[in-house]
């Protein structure tokens, strides 16, 4: 399709999801190849956000691509007072497709709805970022072999994180089971529970991060943020109640994995690193395959 | 004796009574439907007693008939509101209005953070529920309940 935007998950139907699954295991094989040779990409970046940004611009890279853009607005003529609206307008004419981080919610939607090239959503505020959820369905299927009825446990900030949510959007589609860990503030928000109700989806939450985890196929650890805490001395009682640390792995099953977002602070414990069992990094770096396939998807290469 | 004074305003000859209006969004209504900026004749009355509502408000337009769609723009204030069509002091037509699917403009999205609170975007919402009303914004797709729902 042309003019074919990716700003939330639920814009691609599920044989999409894994045709983009598909195609990213191609990368994965052989990730230097020229399909966008002449392609100008822009890459615009609102607020800082370095993981992304490298994780984007090593795709279109290694996709021989070129890239104009900027890493954050005070470089930009955002900082003159111009309006998304212009700014979209303009890139539009200066790129074959625009990748956009942005403080504000909603602006990715409304920039794929004035720009003329497909718009990728590189984060909008707290809403979406569907290429991490992308990557997380990649990293999944990889380690599982499977997107099919799966034990997810979420660990952490569940309220205010983003990835948990997109992501309990997409595994929905495939039946999994969720298991929600997370302080008593920082809980799973009910439009959440309710979606998976209306699925008829079973969930479990907890307040502590015990043996249950034996449970599970795939951990995903998130950061608990101080900011979101009104009040500083229940940051200190919860923050190191939801550590990961490699001796609580013993019982858990073979396969399961240890994801997290990135970057993490205190939350994995570093002795984990070194166990089988942990996959984050290579977690970042199928970013980097997904948004090849994401990429060359939306530009109707194949 | 003397006759009961009665005010003039109880019947017209032709035009819409809208009835059922919660008397606290009566003036929301108003604006929706830009009665504020008509020539039509129009009388209202609010706080009057209602077994469904507790305080209804009714309003009464001269010469003025809706179009469904525009009528359905006040369900999000107004969903139990009744219309009476009357030509010639009969009531010839009854209707209730609809709370759309889906709805463009009228109200504002409630997150502060939204984009159509920062940029000239018409606003527009997914209703994902209709008895207690709750748009789903098309572009932050956060909820906006009714008690939050702001009209523009």
């Amino acid at each position: 399709m042309k003019n074919r935007s990716l700003v939330s998950i639920d814009d691609f139907s599920t044989e999409e999801i894994l045709k983009v699954l598909d195609l990213a295991e191609g990368f994965e094989k052989q990730p230097i190849r020229k399909l966008l040779e002449g392609k100008v990409i822009a890459t615009l970046f609102f607020e800082p956000s370095t993981r992304t940004r490298l994780s984007f611009e090593s795709a279109i890279n290694r996709l021989g691509g070129k890239i104009v853009g900027f890493s954050d607005s005070s470089s930009s003529s955002v900082s003159k007072g111009e309006t998304l609206h212009d700014t979209i307008k303009m890139v539009s004419s200066y790129s074959d497709l625009i990748v956009m981080r942005h403080p504000i919610e909603g602006s990715a939607r409304f920039a794929s709805e004035i720009a003329s090239v497909p718009v990728i959503n590189a984060g909008d505020g707290a809403n979406q970022h569907p290429t991490q959820t992308m990557l997380d369905l990649y990293s999944i299927r990889k380690t599982q072999g499977t997107l099919n009825n799966l034990n997810i446990f979420m660990v952490g900030d569940l309220k205010y994180g983003r990835t948990v949510h997109s992501l309990i959007m997409a595994m929905s589609r495939w039946n999994a089971t969720f298991n929600f860990i997370s302080p008593e503030e920082l809980r799973m928000p009910d439009e959440f529970k309710l979606y998976l109700d209306n699925l008829g989806l079973k969930y479990y939450e907890h307040s502590d991060f015990t043996d249950i985890i034996s449970k599970a196929d795939i951990i995903y650890m998130t950061r608990v943020q101080k900011e979101r805490f009104s009040d500083p001395i229940e940051y200190e009682k919860v923050k190191n109640v939801y550590v990961l640390r490699s001796s609580m792995l013993k019982n858990t099953k073979p396969n399961m994995r240890i994801l997290h977002p990135l970057p993490r602070v205190n939350e994995i414990h570093t002795d984990v690193d070194a166990n089988p069992k942990a996959y984050y990094f290579e977690q970042a770096l199928n970013g980097v395959f997904t948004r090849q396939a994401i990429l060359c998807t939306l530009l109707g290469i194949n | 004796m003397k006759e009961p004074k009665q005010m003039s305003v109880s019947a017209i000859q032709n035009g819409t009574v809208i009835d059922h209006v919660p008397a606290r969004n009566l003036f929301k209504v108003i604006q929706i439907l830009g009665l504020d900026r008509i020539d039509n004749q129009i009388t209202f009355g609010t706080n009057l007693e209602s077994k469904k509502l507790g305080r209804k408000a009714i309003i009464k337009i001269s010469e003025k008939f809706f179009a469904d769609d525009d009528i359905n723009r006040i369900a999000l204030v107004a969903p139990d509101a009744k219309l009476n069509i009357i030509k010639d002091y009969e009531v010839v037509e009854k209707k209730v209005v609809e709370v759309p699917d889906y709805i463009v403009g009228i109200a504002r999205c409630m997150n502060p953070k939204c984009i159509t609170n920062f940029e000239m975007v018409t606003t527009q919402f997914k209703v994902v529920s209709k008895k207690n009303v709750l748009l789903r914004c098309h572009y932050c797709e956060k909820i906006t309940n009714q008690e939050n729902m702001q009209i523009i």
